[in-house]
């Protein structure tokens, strides 16, 4: 291997692309598509061979999270099935990324037969800023952002992965953004999967404060790496009446597709 | 006390709308989270501590009964007198008892969580013994009929003016206005009751097993009145308490008063080791020590077991966004926060307590600062499933986690149901692409809007472009 590709990365030491499995998220598939295509883009600078799963739908966490064990286990062993043969799977959603790799072993534990299957999927599964930076290095980046951003460390991504400096090492690549830091980054925003319309009112109470200190920053866009999140801060920015301050995934800035779709 | 934990939701709605409640709130969190961040920087090796501790308080566990009976055979055989009750009505009856054995009029009271849950104030009263609470928030609570809304900090929730008033009315002096006043006049009325009580009652932070001692951690000082000046000292405590040697209370004491009030010790660590011995000058002629199981051996060797670790020290609250935005009151019981959403059901039963362990956005940031390592947000789940087992959920709530689960399964009446949902939803949000109403998300669109879809679905697209 050669000297700073310690993975398996470098093409002049493994000549054959490494096969990376996208799973897509069900909300990504559902509400914006683009981010899928960002991560597939930045995967495929990256010098990945992409793979995307066409049976692939939801990791379980909605029901694993509200109790409905049985339901969440038989996503969960769809899954392991469905990327069992890639090198790595890649997730461009913290809280979907800390599902299998935090909540797979536990919530997996009554099927004994699988868990060779299973710690195998927790080794190679990366939320997606995570994988670029650790295992990817990826070098340059193909977005481009004029403004400044400020970003929000979905608390799945931050205390299930350690997904921190990742994210904003990769946004000091993107020509022309400069970043601004948000005071309370690590505090939750109030989405909590179910909790949000479970517990309205509350979760309201808890966004609003997150927006106060996003509009604090008067940052142009706020970045972050989980689709739920992104969903219930837009929507509290909106109902406030802030129509300027958008909401982007750090794939969407770091591939530069904010605009289409 | 009576569990009122089933009206969660209507009660945070009252405290939402409380503007001197979401003032306090606000500096509660900044006092407590910027305190705690401090002094845990300031003990080099915080992790290993809080891994150390969290061993512990595990191995206390694994082996509860010899150190309980180690912990008895040691007090006693330093003149106190262990008392085991296996509910809240036996200890409350226990230390009635106590109490009439001993010709007690008077009792003056330093904080016990253990005591709340017994409803031992009533219980006293009722037996005719007159009880004073001494730590200054318990007594402001005592006298507006209230209780507490923070394991710590207790009175949290009211100001400055209020307790003003309340003092002014109560004691029938001209009104003050400053804290060091308030508190003055508070200690003015309260001297004359320890020094005429014939019962101190505390709770105990820990048991010390090697040396049969009950611990508290105080910072006002009336916990050392309470435990030495009346003639009979009652502490009445959890079961799970007990921890094996006084080595293993200094481990703890480091990350106690760290987590909770984010000092580096209190003003006062108290020990009490049996009574007061010949040629003594203070202390108490008898000590009854109250053991208290109420739910908690019910817990060992089950998923929840982790929770008694637990010591109280509120860290977990303090950080939760839940708690921050409801205060303690909205949780019905005498634990709030994350630890009382775990506790609260565990000990007043799932059915009483429906919403509490949902009660949370799984952050885990209670996890991530409780110093004796409880996977808090863990345990929640744990409940949310045995609730789900038991049918106690909606049934609304269970059809639709049941259908998403049944049609996650099948991927290609998935992708045909996304197709149309995704289409529908763009439809519905119109050329703003924000959706102000949702079918079945009230409690989502009521204060938010929501983000209306692409209106293809990712894996439309992507076929479409030629993937697989
Ligand atoms: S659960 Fe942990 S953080 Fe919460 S009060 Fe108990 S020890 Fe402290």
């Amino acid at each position: 291997m050669c000297y700073d590709h310690t993975t398996f990365f470098c093409p002049f030491c493994f000549p054959s692309a490494v096969r990376v499995g996208l799973f897509v998220t069900c909300l990504v598939d559902l509400l914006r598509p683009r981010i899928g295509f960002a991560a597939l883009k930045l995967l495929e600078a990256a010098g990945c061979q992409v793979i995307v799963p066409a049976t692939q739908t939801c990791c379980g966490q909605p029901g694993y999270n509200s109790g409905e064990r049985p339901g969440a286990q038989g996503l969960a062993l769809k899954l392991v099935e469905e990327f069992a043969d890639c090198d790595y799977v890649v997730v461009p959603s913290g809280s979907c990324a800390g599902m299998i790799r935090a909540h797979y072993p536990e919530l997996l534990q009554e099927f004994p037969a699988r868990r060779e299957a299973v710690e195998r999927l927790c080794a190679k599964t990366y939320e997606l800023a995570d994988f670029l930076v650790r295992v990817a290095k990826l070098e340059a980046v193909p977005g481009r952002f004029a403004g400044t951003v400020t970003y929000h460390d979905a608390c799945a991504g931050l205390r299930e992965l350690g997904v921190k400096r990742q994210p904003r090492e990769l946004l000091a690549k993107v020509p022309g953004l400069s970043l601004v830091e948000l005071p309370g980054a690590e505090q939750c925003c109030g989405f909590g999967g179910t909790f949000a319309v479970k517990f309205g009112e509350i979760s309201t109470r808890i966004v609003d404060r997150k927006c106060q200190a996003i509009e604090a920053t008067g940052a142009d866009a706020v970045v972050l790496g989980d689709l739920g999140c992104m969903l219930n801060i837009e929507g509290r920015l909106r109902r406030r009446g802030d129509r300027r301050t958008r909401v982007l995934h750090v794939a969407e800035v770091l591939a530069g597709v904010d605009g289409e779709l | 006390m009576q569990a009122t934990s089933m009206y969660f939701k209507a009660r945070a709605r009252e405290k939402l709308r409380d503007e001197r409640l979401q003032q306090a709130l606000a500096r509660l969190q900044t006092n407590f989270v910027d305190a705690r961040a401090r002094a845990i920087a300031e003990l080099p090796d915080f992790e290993g501590f809080r891994e150390a501790a969290a061993q512990i308080r595990e191995r206390a566990l694994a082996d509860l009964d010899l150190y309980l009976e180690e912990f008895e055979k040691n007090a006693t055989a330093r003149g106190a007198e262990v008392h085991w009750a296996a509910t809240h009505q036996e200890a409350a009856r226990i230390v009635c008892e106590i109490a009439r054995r001993h010709g007690v009029r008077k009792a003056v009271k330093s904080k016990s969580m253990v005591s709340e849950e017994c409803d031992l104030n009533a219980a006293l009263e009722a037996a005719g013994v007159e009880v004073v609470e001494t730590d200054l928030g318990e007594y402001i609570l005592q006298l507006a009929h209230e209780p507490p809304s923070h394991i710590v900090a207790p009175v949290v929730h009211k100001n400055k003016d209020e307790i003003a008033t309340l003092f002014e009315h109560q004691h029938r002096r001209p009104r003050q206005s400053e804290i060091e006043a308030l508190c003055r006049e508070a200690r003015e009325v309260l001297r004359p009751h320890f020094l005429t009580a014939d019962m101190g009652i505390s709770g105990a932070n820990f048991l010390c097993a090697e040396t049969g001692s009950t611990l508290i951690v105080t910072n006002e000082g009336n916990g050392r009145m309470v435990t030495t000046l009346p003639r009979v000292h009652v502490a009445i405590t959890g079961i799970e308490k007990v921890v094996p040697t006084l080595e293993d209370l200094a481990t703890l004491l480091r990350l106690l008063p760290r987590s909770a009030t984010g000092q580096s010790i209190t003003n006062y660590v108290t020990l009490s080791t049996g009574v007061k011995g010949e040629g003594d000058l203070d202390g108490p002629e008898h000590f009854h020590i109250v053991l208290v199981d109420a739910g908690r051996t019910a817990l060992l060797g089950t998923a929840l077991q982790p929770m008694l670790r637990c010591i109280r020290c509120g860290a977990c609250m303090n950080h939760c966004p839940v708690y921050q935005s409801v205060g303690g009151h909205a949780y019905g019981w005498v634990y709030p926060g994350p630890m009382g959403s775990v506790l609260t059901p565990a000990y007043v039963g799932l059915e009483n307590a429906l919403d509490l362990p949902h009660a949370a956005t799984l952050c885990n940031q209670c996890g991530v600062v409780c110093p004796v390592k409880i996977p808090l947000p863990e345990l929640m789940r744990k409940l949310r499933e045995k609730q789900m087992e038991r049918g106690l959920r909606p049934w609304p709530e269970r059809a639709a986690l049941r259908a998403w689960a049944w049609l996650a399964q099948r991927p290609r009446a998935y992708a045909w149901a996304t197709r149309l949902g995704a289409r529908l939803l763009k439809r519905m949000a119109g050329e703003e692409g924000l959706l102000h109403r949702l079918p079945f998300g009230g409690g989502w669109t009521d204060g938010r809007d929501f983000p209306a879809p692409a209106g293809k679905t990712f894996r439309e697209l992507y076929r479409s472009r030629g993937g697989s």
